[in-house]
């Protein structure tokens, strides 16, 4: 099983601190890959906020490529962190070339667009490359985003932070998501690795979706440019995360309405009874049947974790509200060996019903029932 | 029986009968209950003459001949009284004196069975036995990285919403600003398709609706019922019950005159309105309720002479087209309810499907879409219709749904797939199927009859009589001295058991696949069969 660690901070800390806590848990997964998503940089792409950032894995032929295609559109790198390991890499790893995040200064007519149409060019983009990468073989693109460093790879989490030198200045950050993986039902395929991203929303989820195939019929469905792909059954999660808030307008204290809306009896009291049934007709291509746990990143640095109905993935919350730190995690140990000494008695295991909410501000868990009143929807 | 008999063109042996009756001599009692309950009169008492030629030993006495006579069953093979197979004689035999054979090498029937120019009528089957239901597996079961669910303990969720549902984005926008929407209905995803008031006997209806009635309300399933095109009885339109009814209405119109009557004084609105152009085992072909059924009550519920054969039209002019359809009578029926009781229309598997259902998804009142496949039962229709016209559901269904995911309305316009579903008794096996492929719902009748009420009816062209009026179950009779046999409550009770049968059956198959907190529509990653070329038709996974 997939072993999944998250943190919120509000100084930047480094993600070899997530990749501790990966290893502390080490007997929930077999080490066959890692992925992380930064964002809230520290470090030089603090300056640079509002450029996107492209992060991949790149030979020097893709690279080449890479700079050429952007060029040809008027974006030009501004910053870029660049590791290319020169000692051999882990057992299980393959030699792949250069790990890179490029900050762009995208073109005038870019910044012309409105938000909207912005951000589905980026988009955009980022499947170009990657399809060009995937017939050639020199470039993988996992995110092309303002503020987010994307990095996965194949082998032991502990053994590819040191190999990786994840510990860099460059790649400090206020949230970070990863995951250990367990190799379970497919192929090792990078792009199947955990989190998954789309527009500022990454997360990551430990388990099988076993609705996979009908949610990711829907969800392509919807003609949103991004959702595709889907080499991983949890990549839907992210997808359903980016729908519910950013095409049906709802909280993320909704997500969980979404994917697991409560039955006719618990629903029977609940002042948005109405709504809530709606929604659950509409959505009902949505609900999942996990078992998962869902933890998340939102792109104003909030952060979530939710399970399936029947919670057959535990998950806990808990940090220390005055240091500013958070940590969501699925397994206790990994919390300790992050953040050993909070207050753990105010340490948080979201049950079926409940999404814990850390907000960008990282002062106290948020805990949110789907029998709560509805939180203002955007 | 003559010395000498003719022998013509049409005459045939008792080799040549499909069925033929075994009598044994020495354990009948000669009771004579086995001629009185035969449906279609295929035996009779007879009389037998015999001659016995005694030859005594020696040279001088001379060999006598005697006579003597003796009772017993004689088998018709007159084509007209040819045995159906239905065993009713068997049944009421004190002694199992008594039961007829089925000679599979007998094929000669078949040549003379159209008499006086008509062409052979029946009720019931295709009579063919093979169903690719049955050959699909279930094969995405999580085992070590995903643990199973426990059928027995953990809550399911096996409702499905019949009626439009509007998108995502629709609904909130109708939501915030307090907009008409469609009516849907939550309902249990097996639903007893049509079979009219009129087709079948009266207690066979009371029995169902009375089964229904107690699953709703004491079992807490909300199982629902097709009328079928024969109307309703006025007492049940007023009633509360009608809510777990699904009014049917085709071309022949028979029962809407009491039905339209009735809407002032409704308690409660019908569940739906089914709007029939075709059904399965018939496509293209109309209803037919032959004379030997239209009583008094039948005439007087469908608005029409007793003892007429009451065909419906394939088509009438109100609804000669899917368009004229979607443009009038969804929205007059809609309309009559007040846009409160969703509408839809039920189609025959066909070449066309894919068609209807694009004209529905762009009409905002078609609450669905019917499909029957080639397998569905009908009370009567014609041979060559039965067995030879039809597209089976698997395929017809999988393109509906297929299309309906480009569109991006597959969970807006529900499907409804029916046609032999359960045909050899594997009804949770054969309905998860279809919901994988993509059903919101599925329909069945034939089931219903065989395992609610005791239908002898096969695939093997047994019984099938249905038609005109001598089931000898009472099932489909209007002969109250024929469906005094069926109990009401019985039928109820049975109704009762196979429908919780079927849920757990049904908890079974979903809980290993992981599938819980809603109906695995569309999960087709989780079925596999052995042939390849159905498993690339139907994009299902191809396992031997």
């Amino acid at each position: 099983m997939c072993r999944l660690f998250a943190l919120t901070s509000r100084e930047p800390v480094s993600p070899m601190l997530a990749i501790d806590a990966l290893n502390v848990m080490k007997e929930g997964h077999d080490g066959s890959g890692v992925g992380l998503f930064l964002s809230g940089l520290g470090g030089p792409f603090e300056e640079l906020k509002g450029h996107p950032i492209l992060s991949g894995i790149f030979t020097d032929a893709g690279l080449k490529r890479v700079y050429e295609y952007m060029a040809e559109r008027g974006h030009r790198a501004q910053y870029s962190a660049m590791f290319k390991p020169e000692t051999v890499p882990p057992v299980g790893t393959p030699k792949r070339g250069t790990y890179a995040s490029l900050a762009y200064k995208m073109s005038d007519e870019w910044r012309a667009l409105p938000k909207a149409e912005q951000d589905r060019a980026l988009v955009q983009m980022r499947l170009d490359l990657r399809a060009e990468g995937e017939e050639s073989g020199e470039i993988m693109v996992f995110s092309l985003w303002p503020d987010t460093i994307m990095i996965k790879e194949v082998g032991d989490p502990m053994a590819i932070g040191e190999y990786l030198k994840l510990d860099r200045e460059e790649l400090h950050a206020r949230h970070i998501l990863a995951q250990g993986r367990q190799n379970t039902n497919y192929a090792i395929n990078l792009y199947a690795c955990h989190p998954f991203f789309i527009e500022g929303i990454s997360t990551m989820t430990n388990g099988e979706n076993t609705a996979f195939i009908p949610i990711k019929e829907y969800l392509q469905s919807r003609g949103v440019t991004g959702y595709q792909g889907y080499q991983s059954d949890s990549e839907v999660f992210t997808h359903i995360a980016h729908f519910a808030t950013k095409k049906l307008g709802l909280d993320i204290s909704s997500y969980k309405h979404v994917i697991t809306p409560m039955n006719d009896e618990e629903m029977a009291g609940h002042p948005d009874r109405e709504f809530l049934s709606n929604l659950k007709k509409s959505c009902r291509k949505l609900i999942i049947d996990g078992p998962n746990c869902v933890i998340g990143c939102l792109p104003d640095g909030s952060m979530f974790m939710a399970q399936d109905r029947k919670k057959l993935r535990p998950g806990v919350v808990g940090g220390d509200p005055k240091k500013g730190i958070f940590a969501f995690s699925s397994e206790i140990c990994g919390l300790n060996a992050a953040i050993p000494d909070r207050d753990k008695t105010q340490d948080f295991q979201p049950m079926h019903l409940d999404t814990a909410i850390v907000g960008p501000d990282c002062r106290e868990v948020l805990k949110c029932s789907q029998k709560d009143p509805l939180r203002l929807q955007r | 029986m003559l010395a000498e008999r003719p022998i013509t063109p049409s005459t045939l042996s008792r080799k040549d009968l499909p069925w033929q009756i075994k009598w044994d001599i020495n354990t009948c009692t000669k009771c004579g209950r086995c001629t009185s309950v035969c449906p279609v009169n295929a035996i009779e008492l007879g009389v037998f003459r015999k001659r016995d030629i005694k030859a005594p030993m020696g040279l001088s006495a001379k060999p006598t001949t005697e006579f003597s006579t003796f009772y017993g069953i004689r088998q018709r093979t007159d084509p007209a009284y040819a045995c159906i197979g239905c065993a009713m004689c068997n049944m009421v035999c004190p002694n199992n004196a008594i039961e007829p054979q089925r000679q599979d090498d007998s094929t000669t029937l078949q040549f003379q069975n159209n008499r006086g120019g008509q062409s052979r009528t029946r009720g019931g089957r295709r009579n063919n036995s093979e169903s690719l239901l049955d050959q699909i597996k279930f094969i995405r079961i999580s085992m070590l990285t995903d643990p199973a669910l426990d059928a027995g303990r953990h809550e399911f969720e096996i409702r499905t919403l019949l009626g439009r549902v509007l998108s995502p984005e629709n609904e909130i926008k109708c939501f915030h600003e307090n907009g008409w929407k469609p009516p849907v209905r939550e309902i249990y995803p097996l639903v007893i398709g049509g079979m009219s008031f009129g087709a079948l006997s009266p207690n066979m209806w009371e029995g169902l609706q009375m089964g229904v009635a107690y699953l709703n309300e004491e079992m807490n399933m909300p199982v629902r019922m097709c009328t079928g095109e024969g109307g309703c009885p006025p007492r049940l339109l007023r009633s509360r019950f009608i809510k777990y009814v699904i009014l049917q209405i085709a071309s022949g119109y028979f029962g809407w005159d009491e039905i339209i009557h009735a809407i002032p004084e409704m308690k409660e609105d019908p569940c739906a309105i089914e709007i029939k152009y075709g059904q399965g085992a018939k496509p293209g072909d109309g209803g037919l309720l032959m004379w030997h059924k239209v009583n008094n009550l039948i005439a007087a519920i469908r608005g029409v002479p007793k003892g007429v054969s009451l065909p419906s039209p394939p088509t009438h002019q109100t609804k000669y087209s899917i368009e004229e359809a979607v443009a009038k009578m969804i929205q007059s029926m809609s309309m009559a309810w007040g846009f409160r009781v969703p509408v839809y229309p039920k189609i025959s598997a066909s070449s066309t499907s894919l068609a209807v259902l694009n004209n529905l998804v762009r009409n905002p009142y078609a609450a669905g879409l019917a499909i029957d496949g080639e397998d569905g039962g009908t009370g009567a229709a014609y041979n060559v219709s039965m067995n030879h016209m039809g597209h089976p559901i698997a395929s017809n269904l999988r393109d509906c749904y297929k299309a309906l995911c480009v569109a991006g309305a597959q969970n807006e316009i529900p499907l409804i797939a029916g046609g032999g579903i359960g045909k050899h008794g594997n009804l949770a096996a054969n309905a998860a199927a279809l919901i994988m492929l993509g059903a919101s719902m599925v329909q069945i009748g034939k089931y219903v009859m065989q395992a609610g009420a005791g239908c002898l009816g096969s695939e093997k062209d047994r019984c099938n009589v249905c038609n005109i009026g001598v089931c000898p179950k009472g099932i489909t009779s209007q002969d109250p001295r024929i469906y005094r046999r069926l109990d009401p409550e019985k039928v109820a009770e049975r109704v009762v058991d196979f429908y919780l049968s079927f849920d757990t059956e049904l908890r079974k198959v979903f809980a290993p696949l992981g599938r819980s907190t809603s109906l695995p529509i569309g999960m087709s990653d989780a079925l596999g069969i052995s042939d390849k070329d159905v498993a690339d038709r139907l994009d299902i996974k191809y396992v031997i």
